[in-house]
């Protein structure tokens, strides 16, 4: 359930570059997905897990999106866009070719409404916080207002926002589910039962959705997009043990496996040369860490949590999630921008941590406690860690819990020691910001906020408030730099352990066809449904 | 017969308003905060704060239990925190299926226990009563996963008999009746054992006997309808062992009954839900108590005179 959300990231190198360079393939056919859990809404104001994610944007539309397989922003119901030289106005002109799924056609009433619905305290919508710089968010955040006055539409095709800041992801949440275009005359038909009955511009329509069995997406034969999507139907078969899905999946009656590939036999499958072509493999917008509460002792010790940064055996962890991970030594992930590949972090060397838990003053260690989720592979996990500790004389005992309660033990500060595993940050948008406010920064170091390191450096919150002001275009660069500047001080105060970026093995029939970067896209889990096709119509 | 029935009936009611109290009670035993499930990870605490105003989480206890049964007797069990959809709907929905597995699983473990517990009991302590007490008490051990897996490697993807899991057609119920049929069946034959054994010792049947009336008549007229009456009362209780089976077998098999819609709650941390499927399931035992006192009492008039 943890809400996984993630955006495409894979580089340009690998992406459409080869696919338009084939004819484009033909439309038509049909696949089936199969996953364990039902759908929980299909409300992009709601919706706000890995599963979803990535349905919900081939129903709905926004503003701005992101070029298949890579991070970079395209303009989606917006034609053309700009924005003011204080990045404080954006303008965006908008299509005049999207129609709804109820045949009734799109205009800026709709953008301004969608977006507003998300701010609604009454929608109660996960994703509201996203909204924060739009001019007239706290007036409607607080009930005072029932509109946001940074939105206006000065003509059917015009939406001009004004911010009360200048913000540099901006265009990322204009490009995010939870702006997404709705219907205002479907919301009030439907009022709490719209995420059951999705009406968007989206390049597939929901036509049936049997609870806990299937839901049957069919093609938007008026998507504005002409010639996508490729395929003619997409089942979701729901309620399907993993284990059975992959049998399935060998006998041809599933094209995709939309969970992973179940660990007791992902290594045989993985070795088996006849599905050479069928597992591709891609990276995730994901860190797994181990946080140390730094306002309590022994962990409000700098030295310390240097200590255990240089402890920590990540080798092992790698062995023991089958090789299904890679190892991390900075917050962000490989595949994010500002990421630095130059920083060689703390190599593991347990005499010189147990030489600086000495200077620290903690020359026979100390008693400490480590959460962790009590689903495999984590507690495994955390007894190599827990072993890994002990070589430097250090005694943690393991608290493994159900996915809540750690959580809410690191919301509230009363876990010393955290592993991440099962409820690690991954992106909502590829922007290095993205993992730094609520995770590291001064605002999430709240009780019940996702800080659970606590960390709280002035010096560099008031960075990375510098680093999102600069939001003019001729500043991308310098932005990414001072970005990696950020995390390179905040790995020297080492509130983290990070440990691994986790590798997504994703297994298809072979009736499908596409790129391989649409199997191994990390925001459309756990493919890409726009763009993969059926071979079997070619 | 009515005295007795309009007794049991106002028995059931108040275990069932216990029950309610039972079930509002896990909106405070779950040891973490759901509002801040459904806010999400960029909510401000003004944001979390609304929210639980809007869900009545802020008012007294008494005020939201109040609250919480006048709807559930208009049978509004609220709306789910995640999905936003009606609970009753979403367990109406479900609830056919889950019928129909046990249905099925009830049938087929009676028609596994009984005759093997009366086979057993009739050949005492030698070779083919050791033989089906010991596969019933690998019956009983078996976690139901593991068999539900094995069986559709072996009946569905191996031999092809049978459909991968799903649901719809008859061919579709029979693996998963028979994980629950033959896990739960050791049960049956053991106790069905027993109870003939009781039975068998007693002085009519050896009247019986006595007067020549053939062994089978005396097995299966004479003495069965006497051990019967555990057994029924058993299926009455063994509704609730089904609550938790169900919720394995229904996850194995992708059968989309309340056992799978439970289990995506609790993971959720939808509490409407996890309260709504706790009181059904809580109703269906009391209900299924209810028509097993009832069967005994018709069967055995000592019951409803006493």
């Amino acid at each position: 359930m943890l809400r996984l959300f993630t955006v495409a990231t894979i580089l340009a190198a690998f992406g459409l570059a080869g696919a338009t360079a084939q004819a484009q393939p033909k439309q038509g056919g049909s696949m089936v997905v199969t996953y364990k859990d039902d759908i929980s809404t299909f409300d992009p104001a709601i919706g706000y897990d890995w599963q979803n994610w990535s349905m919900i944007k081939s129903l709905f539309d926004g503003l701005m999106d992101y070029k298949p397989g890579t991070t970079e922003l395209i303009p989606d119901l917006a034609e053309s866009y700009t924005i003011s030289p204080d990045g404080l106005t954006y303008n965006f002109k908008l299509r005049k070719d999207v129609v709804f799924h109820n045949g009734r056609g799109l205009t800026s009433a709709d953008i301004k409404y969608s977006i507003e619905r998300s701010v609604n305290p009454e929608t109660q919508s996960p994703g509201q916080g996203f909204f924060w710089q739009i001019a007239g968010y706290e007036a409607m955040v607080s009930g005072e207002a029932k509109e946001l006055s940074g939105i206006t539409t000065p003509d059917d095709y015009t939406v001009i926002i004004n911010l009360s800041q200048p913000d540099a992801t901006f265009l990322h949440i204009v490009a995010i589910n939870f702006a997404f275009a709705v219907p205002r005359e479907e919301i009030d038909k439907y009022g709490l039962d719209f995420g059951r009955n999705p009406v968007g511009t989206g390049a597939y329509k929901m036509t049936e959705w049997l609870l806990g069995q299937r839901v049957v997406f069919e093609r938007n034969v008026d998507y504005f997009r002409k010639g996508s999507p490729y395929l003619d139907k997409i089942t979701f078969e729901v309620g399907q043990d993993p284990s059975v899905s992959l049998l399935r999946l060998k006998r041809g009656e599933v094209d995709v496996l939309g969970d992973p590939i179940p660990s007791a036999n992902f290594l045989q499958e993985k070795n088996d040369p006849a599905n050479a072509d069928l597992i591709v493999e891609g990276g995730l917008l994901h860190t797994g860490y181990i946080t140390m509460n730094t306002t309590e002792p022994p962990f409000d010790n700098k030295l310390v949590r240097q200590a255990i940064n240089m402890a920590i055996n990540k080798e092992r962890v790698i062995k023991i999630v089958n090789g299904r991970a890679s190892i991390a030594n900075q917050p962000l992930p490989p595949a994010m921008p500002s990421y630095d590949p130059n920083y060689t972090g703390y190599a593991y060397d347990p005499a010189k941590a147990k030489q600086l838990l000495a200077e620290a003053g903690y020359p026979n260690g100390f008693e400490t406690e480590l959460y962790t989720m009590n689903t495999d592979p984590n507690p495994r996990i955390a007894q190599s860690f827990q072993q890994d500790l002990k070589a430097i004389g250090i005694t943690a005992e393991i608290k493994s819990l159900a996915q809540a309660t750690v959580i809410d033990a690191g919301g509230q500060g009363t876990a010393p020691m955290l592993w991440s595993g099962g409820m690690a940050w991954i992106a909502d948008y590829p922007d290095p910001s993205n993992f730094y406010g609520p995770i590291l920064g001064c605002g999430g170091a709240v009780p019940g906020g996702w800080n659970w390191a606590k960390y709280c450096n002035e010096e560099i919150d008031a960075l990375a408030a510098k680093a999102d002001g600069m939001a003019s275009t001729d500043q991308v660069e310098a932005r990414l730099e001072l970005w990696r500047q950020i995390y390179n001080k905040i790995m020297d105060d080492a509130p983290w352990v990070p440990v691994m970026n986790e590798v997504r093995f994703a297994m298809h029939s072979a009736r499908i066809g596409g790129e391989d970067t649409l199997f191994a896209d990390p925001i459309h889990i756990p493919v890409h449904y726009e763009y993969v096709y059926a071979k079997d119509v070619q | 017969m009515l005295r007795f029935l309009a007794g049991r009936l106002l028995q059931s009611a108040f275990i069932l308003l216990g029950v309610t109290i039972i079930t509002f009670g896990l909106l405070f035993l779950i040891p973490a905060d759901p509002v801040r499930m459904i806010a999400g990870r960029s909510a401000t605490p003004e944001t979390v704060e609304s929210i639980r105003r809007q869900l009545g989480l802020d008012q007294p206890i008494p005020v939201q239990y109040a609250r919480y049964l006048g709807n559930l007797v208009q049978g509004d069990m609220g709306r789910s925190y995640i999905q936003k959809a009606r609970v009753s709907e979403l367990i109406a929905s479900r609830l056919p299926a889950t019928l129909q597995l046990m249905a099925a699983a009830i049938f087929l473990q009676l028609l596994i226990g009984l005759p093997a517990g009366i086979f057993a009991s009739t050949r005492r302590n030698r070779p083919p009563d050791k033989t089906v007490m010991l596969l019933s008490f690998v019956g009983i051990s078996a976690p139901q996963f593991v068999v539900g897996l094995l069986l559709i490697y072996v009946f569905a993807y191996k031999l092809e008999l049978f459909p991968l899991g799903g649901y719809g057609t008859i061919w579709h119920v029979v693996l998963p009746a028979l994980t629950l049929g033959v896990t739960i069946a050791g049960w049956y034959s053991r106790m069905s054992r027993s109870s003939m054994i009781d039975v068998l010792r007693q002085d009519y049947i050896r009247t019986a006997r006595a007067k020549g009336v053939p062994e089978y008549r005396v097995v299966l007229v004479h003495a069965l309808r006497n051990a019967i009456l555990p057994i029924i009362a058993m299926i009455g209780i063994d509704i609730g062992l089904y609550a938790q089976g169900i919720v394995v077998v229904e996850a194995v098999f992708g059968w989309p009954g309340i056992g799978q819609l439970a289990w995506l709650a609790i993971q959720r941390l939808d509490i409407p839900i996890i309260m709504g499927v706790t009181l059904v399931a809580a109703v269906g035992i009391v209900l299924g108590n209810l028509l097993a006192d009832i069967a005994t009492s018709l069967i055995d008039p000592r019951v409803r005179h006493s």
